[in-house]
């Protein structure tokens, strides 16, 4: 039996159909998640896709984060169950508290929307275990509030705990506080990051294939589990 | 019913590229002598009364802010 992977969709969600595609091309099934359902329909991980829920009213990512389908999604999290927030879903894994640290707009101002070349500095999570350690892969990043910010005992914690995921190289395209593009949380098994790899799973439609690789990884975890 | 108001500014060790370019755009405007911008968001509520401080408190902490960035002042004012 293949793997079941929801995949969320809030008023504003733009991504899910490439998420959905992601989870299917790991040979996954990708299980539809409305927001205003609770009802998680038995999957075995949830990826929370980008996009502008609710507008990016008030915060980036924070009214999407009190609706229904988070609040199971939290109370799986917390039990252990895969989560992976791309972008604006990064940004409501945050608000949630299952991630440090909070997204700013980006320094310059600019929404930036370009291919961004970034580095695997932790393979151990639930998301990442498919790629080397120091790989450098090539994924699209798109957005308006990516500059990741947390205060500098939170920053010293996630460095000394290795909890940074993804950093950005050549170039840091919105001011992230020590380069960081993805953090996990202490288990590992929740991971953020705003680069787009359900955008890059095939050469085809992609700079590269190179964020295929999560989904893959995830899949492999449940395998295990 | 009174009207509360709560004002959420970032932290002062937080960036604020907003206010810096709202500080940069100041002097090609001819205005000088600003020497820093904080750029921030003003909320006014109007509440019944039974709507206590406490409240008010979680409001503004658990929604209107995010603790992790931001500081936020909360008023009750003469509607």
């Amino acid at each position: 039996m293949s793997a079941r992977i929801g995949v969320i969709t809030f008023p504003g969600t733009l991504d899910d159909g490439d998420a959905a595609r992601a989870v299917r091309y790991a040979d996954a099934e990708a299980v539809p998640l409305w927001h205003a359902d609770a009802d998680l329909r038995g999957v075995d991980g949830v990826v929370v896709p980008g996009g502008f829920s609710y507008g990016d009213y008030l915060r980036a990512g924070v009214i999407a984060r009190f609706a229904p389908v988070m609040t199971s999604v939290i109370d799986a999290a917390r039990k252990g169950m895969p989560v992976l927030g791309i972008c604006n879903g990064f940004q409501i894994l945050c608000e949630a508290g299952l991630l440090p640290g909070a997204m700013i707009r980006n320094v310059g101002l600019h929404f930036v929307c370009r291919d961004q070349w970034l580095r695997v500095d932790d393979n151990t999570t639930a998301w990442t275990s498919r790629y080397d350690k120091g790989a450098e892969i090539l994924i699209p990043v798109k957005n308006n509030d990516g500059c990741y910010m947390a205060d500098k005992s939170t920053l010293d914690m996630l460095e000394a705990e290795g909890r940074v995921v993804f950093r950005y190289v050549d170039g840091n395209p919105n001011g992230s506080r020590n380069d960081i593009a993805g953090v996990r949380s202490e288990n590992g098994r929740i991971v953020g990051l705003m680069p787009h790899p359900e955008h890059a799973i095939d050469a085809l439609t992609g700079p590269s294939d190179d964020g295929l690789g999560l989904f893959l990884s995830a899949v492999d975890a449940f395998a295990k589990a | 019913m009174a009207r509360v108001v709560v004002d959420v500014m970032p932290k002062p060790e937080i960036l604020d590229p907003q206010g810096q370019a709202v500080a940069r755009a100041l002097p090609r405007l001819g205005f000088t002598g600003v020497t820093e911008v904080r750029q921030g968001k003003h909320f006014e509520l109007d509440v019944d009364d039974t709507v206590d401080d406490e409240t008010l408190a979680k409001i503004a902490e658990g929604f209107l802010a995010n603790p992790v960035i931001e500081q936020w002042t909360i008023r009750r004012v003469d509607a």
